[in-house]
C-alpha cells in the first residue's frame, strides 16, 4: 500500500517536471512549425532571455568588463532596480529585437536553402548568443527571483497527509509552472486561431509557397514566430533560472526537450504538451521501480528509450502531421 | 618573404613564453557549464604567479609564466591543451578534473611532466610509488569521505550504528570515487549507506530527493559539480532536509553553490582543506601589487572567495615545490623533472605558511617518495547565509588511515599491474 501512495506522489512530480519539459519544448514547435528550422539555439535563447532579465532587474551594466578594460573605468551597476514586472517586459522587448536581428542577419540570406543548412545556420546562432550572454552579463551564477514561491506546498502535504496517512511533496514553483504554462497554451491557441497574423503564420506553416503568393510577409512571419519562441525561451527561463540560479548550464534544458518532441511531434503545441506529461511521469517512475535494481541515474537515458518506443509506432510523433509520400 | 617570416617568427616568439621562465600553465575553463566555478579558480592561480613576478621578481629571480588553454571542462579538450602546452616544456600541470587527469595519468608518466591535482583526480595517485609523476597533496576524494563519517560520528557522540546516511554523487568517475571508503566505513561503524548518483548535469533530480524525503536518512553527503550543486541545495530547502545535517565535498562547497537557495540555505556544511575568506595577510599584499596595479586576472572580482582560494593554495604548492627544486638542484631554472624531485622533497611547515602570508590557512604538507598525498588533514566550513559567508567550524581533523591506506594500496598495486610498473622507492 505505502508503494502505491509513494508512486502516486511519483506520477504527480513526474507530471509537474513534464510541464517544465514541454515549456522548453513549446519553442522549438513555434519555430519548426512556422520554417521548418530545428532551432538548435533554443536552449541557449532561454539562457540568454534569464540573463538579460536578472542583468535588466539588478541595473547591472551590459558589457561592463569589456567597456572597464578598454576605457579604465569601474562601472558595474547603474545603481538601481527594476521591478519584476517591468524586467520581464524589457526583456520580451529585447527577444523581440533579437528575432529582428536574427531574421535580418542570418535568416534572409537562407531563404530557399535546405533545412540542414538553417539548423547549421542555428547552432552558429547558439554559440554567437552564448558567448555575448557571457560578454554581457558574466559568467558568474545569478539569483533569479521574480516572486514565485519555491518548496513544499503546506496544502498539498496536509490534505494528502489527511487522506493516505503521507503527506505528498509538490514544490510550488511546479504548481506555478503549470499554472503559467497552461496560460501559454492558451494564449498561444487563441493567438493562432483568432487573429489575422496567427492565421498568417498556420498559413505559412502549411505551405510557404501558397501563402506567399496571397501578400504574406514571410519576413514578418518569420520575426514574430521567432519573437514568440523568444517569449516561450524567457518563461522557460524564468521556470529553470529559479530552480537553479541563471548559469550557463541553463542551455542544456533543450536536452530534456529533444524526447520530449520526438514524442509528442515536431509541430504539434498540444504534442509538446502531452509529450512532456509523459516524458516527466514515465522516467520518474521507471526510476522509482526499476531504478534501484540497476544502479539508479536512469531518467536521462531512460526518456530517449521511451521518445524510440513511441516512434516505433508512431514515427511522426504522437501528434505530429503524417507524412505521406505518393510515388 | 625573408621580412614576413622574421615577423612571423618574433610574433611566434612575443606569443610564446620566453625561454628562460618557469612555465607553469593554467589548464582553466572560462567557458561553457561549468565556466562560473572554473573562472575564480583560474584567477587565484593567475594571480599568485603574477603577485610573485610583481613583488619577488618570480621564484628564485626567475619570472613564472602561466600560458592559459581553456579546456571547457572537456575531457578531449583538456588533452588538446595538454599537447598543445607539452612543446612549451610545461614544469606542472594542473587540469582541474577529473576526467581529463585520468586521461594525462599515462601520459605524463612518458612524457615526463609533473601533474598535480589538489583535492581531485585518482585518489590512489597518492601512492608515489605507483604513480611517480601524479601528486594529489593536500588532500583526496577518500579523505574527503573520511572526515565526513569522523564529523557525523562526533556529531552523534561516536555512535553511528542504526543510523542512516545517504550519498548524493554525480554520476561519473569524480562522483562515485567515495563510494568504495563509505561502504567500507558504512561496515565499520554500522550504518546504513543509501547510494543515489545523478547524471550530469543534474538540472532534474527530483527522484533523488524524493526518495530522501521518503527514506529519512539521518545526514546526506553529497559529492556534486556545477548546476548539480544549487539544484541539489535547493531540493533539500524545499524538502525542508535539516541543513546542518547535508554534508558536502568541497567541490560542493562555493558560494556559487549556496547563494542561489537564499536564506534556506543558511547552515549548510561543505568540507574544506583550505581557510575562508580575504582576512589574510598575503591578500593584502595581492592588493597591492595585483589588483591595484591593474594586473588582475579576469574581472578582478573574485579574490577571497572559495575557489579563487583554492586556486591561490594550489599555485602556492607549486610555487614552493619550484622554490624546493630550485635549492635541490643548485640552479633556478630547473626542468620537469627536478620539479618532480621538488615535489617529493616538499616541507611547508605551518611556520612557512605564516611566513607566506597564510597563517593557519592551510595544513602542513610533507611529501615523500612513498607519499603523493599528504596527511590529508580536512576541515568543515558553515554558510551563513545572513553574513553571506563561510565560517570555519572545525580544525583539521584526520582521516581514518586504518582504511583508507588498505584501498590506496590495493588501487595503485591494480593499476601498477594493469600498466606494468614496478613499484620504486624500495
Amino acid at each position: 500500500m505505502d508503494q502505491l501512495i509513494f508512486a502516486a506522489e511519483v506520477v504527480l512530480n513526474g507530471l509537474m517536471a513534464g510541464v517544465m519539459y514541454a515549456l522548453v519544448a513549446l519553442g522549438f514547435v513555434l519555430i519548426f512549425k512556422a520554417s521548418g528550422v530545428f532551432n538548435y539555439a533554443q536552449g541557449v535563447m532561454a539562457l540568454f532571455a534569464a540573463l538579460t532579465l536578472v542583468g535588466i532587474q539588478n541595473g547591472q551594466v551590459p558589457f561592463a568588463h569589456l567597456i572597464n578594460a578598454a576605457f579604465g573605468t569601474s562601472l558595474h551597476h547603474f545603481g538601481w532596480t527594476v521591478p519584476s514586472v517591468l524586467a520581464i517586459l524589457l526583456t520580451a522587448g529585447v527577444m523581440v529585437l533579437l528575432a529582428f536581428l536574427i531574421e535580418k542577419l542570418v535568416l534572409q540570406h537562407l531563404v530557399g536553402q535546405e533545412p540542414i543548412i538553417l539548423f547549421m545556420a542555428t547552432i552558429g546562432l547558439a554559440y554567437f548568443l552564448e558567448g555575448l550572454g557571457d560578454v554581457m552579463w558574466g559568467a558568474d551564477i545569478k539569483t533569479l527571483d521574480v516572486g514565485l514561491p519555491q518548496g513544499i506546498s503546506d496544502t498539498v502535504e496536509q490534505v494528502t497527509a489527511n487522506w493516505f496517512g503521507y503527506g505528498f511533496f509538490i514544490d510550488r514553483l511546479d504548481i506555478w509552472a503549470t499554472v503559467i504554462a497552461a496560460l501559454l497554451v492558451a494564449a498561444l491557441v487563441a493567438f493562432s486561431q483568432y487573429t489575422k497574423q496567427g492565421r498568417a503564420m498556420r498559413a505559412v506553416a502549411d505551405d510557404h509557397q501558397a501563402a506567399l503568393s496571397v501578400g504574406i510577409s514571410l519576413r514578418f512571419i518569420w520575426v514574430m514566430v521567432w519573437s514568440i519562441a523568444g517569449f516561450v525561451a524567457l518563461v522557460a527561463g524564468i521556470m529553470w533560472g529559479t530552480k537553479s540560479g541563471v548559469q550557463f548550464s541553463l542551455s542544456l534544458i533543450a536536452l530534456k526537450a529533444l524526447p520530449v518532441l520526438m514524442l509528442g511531434g515536431f509541430t504539434s503545441i498540444p504534442g509538446a504538451i502531452v509529450g512532456g506529461l509523459i516524458i516527466g511521469v514515465g522516467e520518474k517512475l521507471f526510476e522509482f521501480a526499476i531504478g534501484p535494481m540497476v544502479g539508479g541515474a536512469t531518467e536521462n537515458w531512460f526518456a530517449y528509450v521511451l521518445a524510440l518506443v513511441f516512434l516505433v509506432f508512431r514515427p511522426q510523433g504522437l501528434f505530429g502531421e503524417r507524412i505521406i509520400e505518393r510515388v | 618573404m625573408k621580412l614576413s617570416f622574421t615577423t612571423l617568427a618574433a610574433a611566434i616568439l612575443a606569443a610564446s613564453p620566453v625561454l628562460a621562465d618557469l612555465v607553469v600553465p593554467n589548464m582553466s575553463y572560462r567557458t561553457g557549464p561549468y565556466a562560473a566555478n572554473g573562472i575564480p579558480y583560474a584567477d587565484g592561480f593567475n594571480d599568485y604567479f603574477t603577485l610573485l613576478n610583481e613583488r619577488d621578481g618570480g621564484i628564485g629571480g626567475v619570472r613564472v609564466s602561466v600560458p592559459e588553454c581553456e579546456t571547457a571542462y572537456n575531457t578531449e579538450k583538456g588533452v588538446e591543451c595538454y599537447e598543445a602546452l607539452r612543446p612549451q616544456n610545461p614544469l606542472v600541470l594542473n587540469p582541474l578534473s577529473t576526467g581529463i587527469t585520468y586521461q594525462l595519468i599515462p601520459r605524463v608518466a612518458v612524457d615526463g611532466i609533473t601533474l598535480y591535482t589538489p583535492g581531485y583526480g585518482r585518489t590512489s595517485a597518492k601512492n608515489g610509488s605507483v604513480f611517480e609523476w601524479v601528486f594529489n597533496a593536500p588532500a583526496n576524494y577518500w579523505d574527503g569521505a573520511s572526515v565526513a563519517i569522523k564529523h557525523i560520528l562526533d556529531q552523534e557522540g561516536g555512535d553511528l550504528s542504526g543510523k542512516k546516511i545517504a550519498l548524493v554523487y554525480h554520476n561519473s568517475a569524480y562522483g562515485k570515487e567515495p563510494i568504495r571508503t563509505l561502504e567500507e566505513l558504512s561496515q565499520k561503524h554500522g550504518f546504513e549507506l543509501s547510494l543515489l548518483p545523478v547524471d550530469a548535469p543534474g538540472q532534474e533530480q527530483k527522484s533523488q530527493w524524493l526518495q530522501i524525503r521518503r527514506d529519512q536518512p539521518d545526514y546526506v553527503i553529497m559529492y556534486a559539480w556545477g548546476v548539480m550543486n544549487q539544484v541539489a541545495i535547493q531540493e533539500a530547502v524545499n524538502i525542508r532536509f535539516p541543513m546542518d545535517r547535508f554534508i558536502g565535498i568541497w567541490w560542493s562547497g562555493s558560494e556559487n553553490d549556496v547563494r542561489p537557495a537564499g536564506a534556506g540555505a543558511d547552515g549548510y556544511k561543505a568540507l574544506t582543506f583550505h581557510g575562508v575568506g580575504r582576512d589574510y595577510p598575503l591578500y593584502d599584499d595581492m592588493q597591492q601589487y595585483v589588483f591595484d596595479a591593474g594586473k588582475a586576472s579576469g574581472a578582478g572580482d573574485q579574490m577571497g572567495s572559495v575557489l579563487y582560494s583554492r586556486g591561490v593554495y594550489a599555485a602556492v604548492v607549486i610555487a614552493e615545490a619550484i622554490r624546493t627544486a630550485q635549492e635541490l638542484a643548485g640552479t633556478p631554472n630547473v626542468n620537469a623533472a627536478q620539479v618532480r624531485d621538488g615535489f617529493e622533497a616538499l616541507n611547508i611547515t605551518a611556520e612557512r605558511m605564516a611566513e607566506l602570508g597564510l597563517p593557519d590557512f592551510g595544513q602542513p604538507i610533507s611529501l615523500s617518495c612513498e607519499n603523493h598525498g599528504g596527511d590529508g588533514l580536512v576541515r568543515l566550513q558553515q554558510w551563513s547565509a545572513g553574513d553571506g559567508q563561510w565560517s570555519l567550524i572545525t580544525d583539521f581533523i584526520e582521516p581514518d588511515a586504518d582504511i583508507l591506506n588498505p584501498l590506496i594500496e590495493a588501487d595503485s598495486a591494480a593499476f601498477a599491474q594493469e600498466s606494468g610498473i614496478t613499484p620504486r622507492c624500495n
